[in-house]
């Protein structure tokens, strides 16, 4: 026989560990399954047209039937997407144009600095982000704004559409930028029609999944923008005052300890996760297997 | 295709190895079609034949490497000294534990020294006295002709060596654990003609002690150190026999056209 | 024009640290050296020091690296040495991004309604049970503390230990794997002796990048983490962390000392965050050398 006796507690530790990295990746799982179920069990009950069109509930306690105790999320909806709207605004063209540089100009000094920036801003505490913006623009015009907001997120967003301009614009084959530049076709004409045209797919990419990423922060917005009950008006934008959010509501609302704010906290969170996801799934529509190198991640 | 799978020359030698009806593939595509053959001990086989015709595959299916690869398909029987190390009771482990292999691109283990690279094997099977180790260290890198060179820096680490010296690393890796057969897939390919020179050598040396199968597409090194040599062909064995006289007098067709570079 | 843009993205980083460095600089100048070596935080007497903060940080990553690599690490070899089925590895693969694409504000929630009471009524009680007479785990069990806050940042960053490890495993060439194999090695020898010592860097690198990610997580640890500026005295005590303390005091306060200390803490974290991400970029970078890769 050509198995031995001998071996027999290497083949039996063998099984252990595989046993024990089975177990690991099932643990690791099940926070994963346990809070976005919690979230749905929880904010199922809570989600429905109202909730999505009315401004948020007073604080009650529980048994309290007065019709401010029930509401929805709407404040926090219209200042999200109006600040992530304007951060995208201002983010968007510098990732993009960012991206531009690094992809199309990569021997440059500043490329190699600012590539490297970009990639240290991409991972950096956001709360830093938020005291940058507080510093700078709530405490000057004495307000929180949807301005500090949006300028907050933007400085969010900026690395991450940074990040896939210039790795969806690299993937574009040398040969074509080559050909057209052979044509006559000056350097910044083929950047634009050629290179851009056929990198699209990846600017999307980069811009939806820098729209997630801004949905989901929480912490600048708490120190640029802080909360309203009302939705905001062009008054928050300028002279600027304080803007609701989505993750606020989830953050101010979840540890409030009122019922049915944390009734209302568990349903933001369902139509946030939601949100995401719908995000993901469109990213990953969209690039399909183009960009099995890059590592999309929020 | 009985009289094929042995040369006659060798008239009654039990094989080392007898494959019966080796299939082997990826997928849903075969590369190797039923492959029956008998490799004789103590001596060096060859393996030839165009690029994919399965020698590797073949060679890789004698200690049990094939089915590692995802997608990996297995059938028919491979005996080592008359027991098929495809037995459901095989423990892939023990069965390449028995048989060496030394891989086309050399490749010791670059995180440890070149001591910790032959005794590798040793430590794998629990073995930790200092005096066996070195023993066992010493002995293999002189049969690898190795010894000489790096008696002096066998603390450096293993990827330091030159591509050369890096492959008869891997050889005495091999040898340290006393196997029975030493798989070679094209061993040489990757190195210059002196250090190819002194593994042929080597290779001729080991067969005293260890049977030896090597894959290879060079028809001059098969016929330097070949005592037998097999033609693939598409994953069929076309012919076998001695080295000399296949070169010389090839019965089939297919054989003689590779043989006189008509193709691959 | 495209340039521009470039050189902003360098001003940005660089305009932060001095606009930090500017807030802090009366706090700097108030209590020096001693702010990070004093645990007194007491508005009342115009007091700020964040060594409290700090410790609440470091531990609590601290747990979260000691639970998150081994289950990082673990799923990281599932996936890449793929033993498993191959629909089962995708799945699982798929499952682990999903995670990370959940907001840090969604654990938060999740953490103080659902793990905290699960930690305060069973897990906590358990351990006080057992090794309840180790100083670290002296104090009534209330669930919201630095215990707590480290676990959930071990499951925060159990994608991104897992994805960058993953990767540097899948680096590793496959010759590497199969002269081990023929040697006569099982599968976890060949992954202990041929695949993690060839990886041993990249591996590193991924864990200090966690450290990196835990560090700067702030609203998860916010909602559990018991938020009292005390300075914690075991693991069961509630805390701050250095980015929940921000969080939670910035603009609640019209005293400008008390503002600078929070810049200043803001200060400590860029710092504390600019190293770790040096540190982690050398390494991974060392092991992929070559290869297209972001982190």
């Amino acid at each position: 026989m050509v198995s031995r006796r001998s071996q027999s507690w290497r083949r039996n530790f063998d099984r252990l560990m595989k046993v024990l990295i089975g177990l690991s990746v099932v643990v690791a799982i099940v926070p994963l399954v346990l809070v976005v179920g919690d979230v749905i069990v929880q904010g199922w009950s809570a989600v429905n047209w109202n909730f999505l069109t009315q401004i948020a509930p007073s604080p009650c306690s529980a048994g309290d039937v007065s019709k401010f105790c029930t509401g929805g999320i709407l404040n926090g909806i219209e200042g999200s997407f109006l600040m992530v709207g304007l951060a995208a605004l201002v983010a968007v063209p510098v990732g993009i144009g960012a991206g531009i540089y690094f992809s199309e100009w990569p021997e440059s000094r500043i490329s190699f600095v600012s590539s490297f920036t970009n990639d240290v801003l991409a991972e950096f505490p956001t709360i830093t982000i938020g005291v940058f913006i507080y510093e700078i623009v709530v405490v000057s015009t004495r307000t929180y704004s949807a301005l500090a907001g949006a300028a907050a997120l933007a400085i969010v967003m900026v690395p991450i559409v940074a990040r896939t301009t210039e790795e969806s614009l690299k993937l574009v084959p040398t040969t074509l930028r080559e050909a057209s530049m052979a044509l006559g076709i000056p350097r910044w004409k083929t950047i634009f029609r050629v290179v851009i045209s056929t990198g699209k797919a990846g600017l999307a990419t980069g811009i939806l999944l820098a729209i997630a990423r801004a949905a989901g922060e929480t912490a600048p917005l708490v120190v640029t923008a802080l909360y309203s009950s009302y939705p905001p008006t062009l008054h928050s934008v300028v002279p600027g005052g304080p803007t609701a959010s989505v993750p606020y509501i989830i953050y101010n609302f979840g540890t409030s300890g009122y019922p049915n704010w944390v009734t209302t906290a568990w349903g933001a969170a369902l139509v946030l996760v939601t949100f995401m996801l719908v995000l993901n799934l469109a990213v990953k529509f969209f690039i399909g297997r183009k960009f099995a190198g890059v590592r999309a991640e929020i | 295709m009985a009289e094929l799978s042995m040369p006659a020359s060798l008239g009654g030698v039990q094989p080392k190895f007898e494959t019966r009806g080796l299939k082997a593939g990826f997928g849903s595509t075969w590369v190797l079609n039923g492959i029956d053959l008998k490799i004789p001990p103590n001596r060096v086989t060859a393996v030839m034949g165009p690029s994919g015709c399965g020698k590797t595959t073949f060679v890789r299916c004698l200690n049990r490497l094939h089915e590692l690869t995802p997608t990996a398909m297995v059938e028919g029987a491979a005996l080592l000294d008359g027991e098929d190390i495809y037995d459901k009771n095989a423990d892939p482990v023990a069965v390449r534990r028995r048989i060496g292999m030394v891989f086309q691109k050399p490749n010791p283990f670059p995180t440890m020294s070149i001591y910790h690279n032959v005794v590798a094997g040793l430590t794998l099977n629990g073995v930790r006295d200092k005096k066996k180790l070195d023993h066992a260290a010493e002995h293999s890198l002189r049969g690898a002709y190795l010894w000489d060179e790096v008696k002096d820096k066998l603390t450096d680490s293993g990827a330091s060596l030159s591509g050369g010296q890096q492959q008869r690393l891997c050889i005495a890796r091999a040898l340290a654990v006393e196997p029975e057969v030493i798989l070679m897939d094209e061993p040489c390919s990757a190195l210059d003609p002196t250090a190819t020179a002194k593994i042929e050598e080597l290779i001729t040396q080991l067969k005293r002690d260890y049977t030896i199968i090597i894959v290879t597409h060079n028809l001059q090194q098969a016929s330097r150190v070949a005592d037998y040599t097999a033609f693939f062909y598409l994953g069929k064995l076309v012919e076998y026999d001695e080295t000399a006289a296949l070169f010389e007098n090839p019965k089939e067709e297919l054989t003689e056209r590779y043989i006189t570079g008509k193709f691959g | 024009m495209v340039g521009a843009a470039a050189v902003g993205i360098i001003a940005l980083l660089v305009g932060l640290g001095i606009e930090l460095a500017y807030g802090s600089s009366l706090s700097i100048s108030t209590f020096g050296l001693s702010f990070v070596t004093g645990s007194t935080w007491a508005p009342i007497d115009n007091i700020y020091n964040a060594l409290p903060f700090l410790v609440g940080t470091l531990v609590t990553s601290g747990i979260g690296l000691l639970l998150g690599l081994p289950l990082g690490l673990g799923i990281a070899i599932f996936l890449s040495e793929r033993k498993g089925s191959r629909a089962l590895v995708t799945a699982m693969g798929s499952l682990v991004e999903l995670l990370a694409a959940v907001p840090s504000v969604i654990y938060g929630l999740w953490g103080l309604l659902v793990l905290v009471p699960f930690m305060r009524d069973y897990v906590e009680p358990t351990l006080k049970g057992t090794v309840g007479f180790l100083p670290i785990f002296s104090g009534t069990p209330l669930g919201t503390d630095l215990l707590t806050a480290g676990v959930i940042l071990a499951i925060m960053i159990i994608p991104t230990i897992s994805a960058v490890s993953r990767d540097v495993l899948n680096a590793v060439p496959n010759s590497q794997r199969e002269a081990m194999y023929s040697l006569g090695a099982t599968d976890w020898e060949v992954v202990r002796k041929a695949v993690l010592p060839y990886a041993r860097s990249g591996i590193f690198g991924a864990t200090i990048l966690g450290l990196g990610r835990a560090v700067g997580e702030t609203m998860a640890v916010t909602f559990v983490i018991g938020n009292s500026t005390n300075f914690p005295s075991s693991l069961l005590s509630p805390g701050y962390s250095l980015t929940s303390l921000i969080v939670n005091l910035l603009g609640t306060t019209t005293d400008p000392l008390a503002d600078s200390a929070l810049v200043e803490i803001s200060l400590l974290l860029f710092l504390l965050a600019l190293t770790i991400n040096f540190l982690a970029r050398g390494l991974v970078w060392r092991m992929t050398r070559g290869t297209k890769f972001r982190i």
